[in-house]
């Protein structure tokens, strides 16, 4: 916030186009999954620069990435920016769960006096957002007409200057954005470090031999390997999605394997079957994860989905299992 | 998307030509560029690239087009399947 706009419907707060350190902070906890679920904007209307009432009006979500990135992309331009009440989720995730409506637009528009602001009847939305809003309903409930303009927030001056072509128009998932989950993905994964830890302390105490070494080094083991997969599934196979087959599960339980043979290389020395249900839990690790990343993806549909989890879910309960007797008969030996 | 391909023959995808009017609505929103208009009719150019996002059908005026609309979260479809947690989220 850099100040107030004054305007025939009411003083409107002016924002920064440029980031400033709390911001790039916040930016970095979000992307690490610290508080990213409470990471939210006021909704309401905003001007970026000096807006008039001639000036377009851009429509977005009230999470603070989804914010900051429009509001970054837009420097050195004078518009409005309508701020929805997505309950700080992004706009197409909003769109798919119903907070990104025309009902949640239609709110906005009358809450902040809209059509005093400014003259024209024109409300830029982003296409993502589309799964959500059925644009007919914002014209009918307030005379605005809605458009989509393009996916990325970045192609917005562009699609200012010269409209819409294909190019906006579709999603990417590119190296960059996908090792921009990475991070999230693997702070998420301290879950099931904590639930492996528990399965790998309640384990290691299966056995007769019980000197506190040999527990240690059981545990040991078992965490390497949950290492190993959680480093296989949920950061190498995003990156090197590209070259994955298309079943997630297969191409996560590949590289687990590759995973799965460092295991007896950098973990504690151990009995054979140890060793064995140790990389086998990496490779079941590995291709859950890469199964669970299809969620973070902006090709996999709902229906490719489930029919991949029913094919490969009683794969991995059962590798699971197996790992686990492997990992105890290892004890006794 | 070009570059990137999940399962086939797994879309709810389906369009009705004959209540189509061209208004090109769907060309506009898929984020995959799955529809387009010629000869004032909307084609479907690629079926498969299709993630049931649902922003086709739901600003078609005339109900050409159905898709189940969903999100494609395994953790999500998991509780989906359990009888004891409805109505969860994820994500």
């Amino acid at each position: 916030m850099q100040g107030f706009l004054e305007t025939a419907a009411k003083r409107v707060p002016q924002v920064r186009t440029r980031p400033v350190l709390p911001d790039l902070l916040g930016t970095c906890r979000a992307r690490l999954g610290l508080d990213r679920n409470r990471y939210k904007v006021n909704p309401g209307l905003y001007a970026a620069g000096r807006p008039g009432s001639e000036s377009p009006v851009i429509v977005t979500a009230n999470y603070k990435l989804t914010f900051d990135t429009v509001r970054f992309a837009l420097h050195g331009r004078d518009l409005w920016l309508l701020v929805v009440d997505t309950r700080g989720i992004n706009v197409w995730c909003a769109g798919g769960k119903g907070t990104f409506s025309a009902e949640g637009i239609i709110e906005q528009v009358r809450k902040t006096g809209l059509e005093r602001v400014v003259s024209h009847r024109r409300l830029i939305l982003p296409q993502l957002g589309a799964n959500g809003v059925r644009a007919r309903d914002i014209r009918k409930a307030c005379g605005f007409e809605a458009v989509f303009g393009p996916v990325r927030a970045e192609d917005l001056p562009r699609y200012l200057d010269q409209g819409i072509d294909e190019a906006m128009r579709e999603v990417t998932f590119t190296l960059r954005e996908r090792a921009a989950v990475v991070p999230v993905e693997l702070v998420l994964g301290w879950k099931l470090i904590l639930y492996s830890f528990i399965a790998a302390v309640l384990l290691s105490l299966m056995g007769p031999e019980l000197s506190l070494p040999a527990i240690l080094s059981r545990i040991g083991l078992a965490m390497t390997a949950t290492g190993l997969g959680l480093i296989c599934g949920a950061a190498l196979f995003p990156l090197l999605l590209p070259r994955m087959p298309r079943f997630f599960s297969a191409g996560g339980a590949a590289l687990g394997l590759a995973g799965a043979l460092l295991v007896p290389v950098i973990g504690p020395a151990a009995a054979w079957p140890s060793l064995a249900g140790a990389g086998l839990w990496t490779v079941t690790l590995s291709s859950w994860l890469a199964l669970n990343f299809t969620g973070s993806t902006p090709y996999t549909s709902p229906s490719g989905v489930e029919k991949e989890m029913r094919r490969f879910i009683p794969w991995m309960s059962g590798a699971a299992a197996l790992s686990a007797i492997l990992f105890v008969w290892g004890n006794f030996l | 998307m070009k570059t990137f391909r999940h399962l086939e023959n797994v879309a709810t995808l389906a369009y009705d030509q004959d209540k189509c009017v061209g208004c090109g609505l769907c060309a506009a929103v898929c984020p995959h560029r799955i529809f387009a208009v010629e000869d004032g009719k909307a084609r479907v150019l690629d079926r498969e690239a299709c993630m049931e996002c649902g922003a086709c059908a739901l600003n078609c005026p005339t109900g050409a087009i159905e898709v189940t609309p969903g999100v494609g979260c395994a953790q999500l479809i998991i509780q989906g399947w359990l009888p004891w947690k409805k109505g969860t989220s994820c994500c």
